[in-house]
């Protein structure tokens, strides 16, 4: 276990150094003078020249990349220009409306793809079936932003029953912070429930064919005994591990699904970001993203041997 | 005894099933592939015709027809500035597959030879074309399209640029995971043992029997990228207006769905139909083309 973790912790070292050279290289992408972009409408020779010094735009491509690798790994991930604060502590401010949200969309996909998953399997080639495997194609298919606009169509338009748009903290006034984020939380969750359902369905029809199904079978025990604790336990171990690497799915939703019902989160700094040119939120944006993303995936790696006995010796 | 027997396996060769006349004979048994392949048609035939087919000119503003429901003048209403919503969404075909034809062909251009590279060449070239691979897969595909299209600048080409280095990733990986494969089969071996150049026994032994998986791929990467292009546009980084865009439209649709909601509902079930097509046929190709996919 413990060499499993320190040659995937090794692995990961050198992925980290690459995302981060890929990131910085974006800037090399800007057409012209950075300085003069980053500048937006700004024109005056001093500040270009203070931007300049800044970015140390005029070392060489590598000495400005150890630089802003040396701001990174102490913390420091720029400055951003047009809210003139740093992008830590921007990140640090909306990073838990995001995973405020994330979470609601988890709690949505698990409420829907793993019954979906499991009755599909249970109940293979009848009407459930087919009716859970439209719903994955439906969820796989649908653009989250499309969704997005007909359900403030439907219940806030039409029905009047939630709010279009803005955010209410959960510390602040829980039932309006529902209120506020129950409807993106399900347009977020709805493409992972149908990943999770294809997922539940293809590990719960492998576990029903198991032998230990078969003797719980022939122990005499309920058919939904043996579904739900000797094959769902057992199906489940991949599902959520294979749940977990979704968490990208997650974070790109998030940017739609944010700039939709205006909610002022991780994905909307992003998209704000890219707006106003604020090239430093959007490197650091991607940067905390893909980080997150690597140690999670790592997480799932390490969940998965905890749990999967046979991998653990 | 040579002699004899020759004319008996000739025979049992002409018997034998082309591999892609199977795999189009297994694929017409598939009714969600076939329904994907006709809707996948109907779209590029739309796409193809857009002039010849659309009623009114799709950037022709009309003062007079502002956010005109659904009638028989215009058969999908109007929108904020009066223009056809039917003929925007006909032309709006065009933006979005080309974006998906055309970043899936840069993901393929890019990825397939260097994903052959890899696998083939191993060592060294392999570690560091796998580690390249590893973290651009770390950020996620939308972020990542994002990021590069806001340095590379809006526009539906730079959004095609976009999407197609994000696509690249999988197409190497998958590539250099059939080579890998691929390269320890008799075939390649035999044409090794009668001295064929390295590049001659990657591009006429190898790469056409990796050619299935990739076609599936390719067909569901087209999905992705027609939302991946619908989201750029929609977010105003792909496709610029005036000219039509399933996303672009879908952004106004947004402001004036109390009053014009018509204006949402059509470039969204474009988006809806063709990606589920593609979604459709890629899973009937994986099953026509795999045999251990049932």
């Amino acid at each position: 276990m413990l060499a499993f973790l320190t040659q995937r912790l090794l692995q990961i070292i050198p992925t980290l150094i690459l995302v981060s050279m890929l990131i910085f290289g974006l800037q090399q992408l800007l057409p012209g003078d950075p300085a003069l972009i980053m500048a937006g409408e700004e024109r005056d020779p001093k500040v270009l020249e203070e931007i300049r010094q800044q970015y140390r735009l005029n070392e060489p491509i590598p000495v400005q990349y150890f630089y802003w690798m040396k701001g990174v790994l102490s913390g420091n991930l720029g400055e951003s220009m047009r809210l003139k604060s740093s992008v830590a502590s921007l990140v640090a401010e909306k990073l838990p409306v995001t995973l405020q949200l994330a979470g609601m969309a988890i709690i949505v996909a698990l409420g829907i793809g793993i019954p979906a998953g499991i009755i599909s399997a249970v109940k293979k080639d009848t009407a459930w079936d087919y009716g859970a495997n439209i719903f994955a194609l439906w969820g796989i298919s649908t653009p989250n932003f499309w969704l997005g606009i007909l359900m403030i169509f439907l219940f806030s338009v039409t029905l009047g029953w939630l709010p279009a748009s803005g955010y209410v903290r959960l510390g602040e006034d829980w039932r309006a912070s529902l209120a506020t984020t129950v409807m993106p939380a399900f347009v977020l969750g709805n493409a992972i429930a149908a990943v999770l359902m294809r997922h539940t369905r293809s590990a719960m029809m492998q576990a029903m064919g198991a032998d230990y199904v078969r003797t719980a079978r022939a122990k005499g025990l309920y058919e939904r005994r043996v579904v739900l604790k000797h094959a769902l336990r057992n199906a489940l171990t991949p599902v959520i591990t294979l749940g977990a690497l979704e968490f990208g799915t997650l974070l790109s939703g998030a940017v739609l699904t944010e700039q939709i019902f205006t909610i002022p989160g991780f994905g909307k700094l992003i998209v704000d970001a890219v707006f106003n040119r604020d090239y430093a939120v959007v490197q650091g944006v991607v940067l905390v993203t893909a980080t997150t993303y690597i140690v999670l995936n790592l997480l799932a790696d390490v969940a998965y041997m905890l749990v999967n006995p046979r991998l653990r010796g | 005894m040579t002699a004899a027997t020759l004319p008996t396996i000739v025979a049992a060769d002409a018997t034998e099933e082309n591999p892609w006349a199977r795999a189009w004979r297994r694929l017409k048994r598939r009714k969600g592939a076939m329904v994907g392949l006709a809707v996948v048609v109907l779209f590029v035939l739309l796409a193809l015709f857009a002039p010849l087919i659309v009623p009114y000119d799709p950037i022709a503003t009309s003062w007079s027809a502002v956010r005109k429901p659904p009638s028989w003048a215009h058969w999908l209403g109007t929108d904020e500035v009066g223009r056809d919503v039917l003929s925007r969404v006909i032309w709006g075909a065009r933006a979005s597959l080309s974006a998906g034809l055309v970043s899936v062909g840069i993901a393929l251009g890019i990825g397939v030879p260097l994903g052959l590279l890899a696998g083939y060449a191993g060592g060294w070239v392999d570690a560091v074309l796998s580690r390249i691979v590893d973290a651009m897969l770390a950020v996620p595909f939308l972020i990542l399209a994002i990021a590069l299209a806001a340095f590379l600048g809006p526009s539906l080409s730079n959004a095609m640029i976009a999407i197609g280095v994000t696509a690249t990733p999988i197409f190497v990986r998958l590539t250099r995971g059939q080579t890998l494969a691929a390269k320890v089969e008799d075939y390649v071996e035999a044409a090794r043992a009668v001295g064929n150049p390295h590049w001659r026994i990657a591009l006429r032994h190898v790469l056409p029997n990796i050619v299935p998986p990739l076609l599936v791929q390719a067909s569901l990467a087209i999905a992705g990228a027609i939302i991946a292009e619908a989201a750029l546009s929609f977010l105003g980084l792909g496709q610029q207006p005036p000219s039509p865009s399933w996303g672009s439209m879908l952004n106004s649709a947004q402001r004036f769905i109390a009053q014009a909601p018509w204006m949402a509902f059509w470039p969204g079930f474009a988006i809806f139909f063709a990606v589920l097509s593609f979604n459709l046929l890629g899973d009937g190709l994986r099953d026509a083309l795999d045999p251990r996919h049932k």
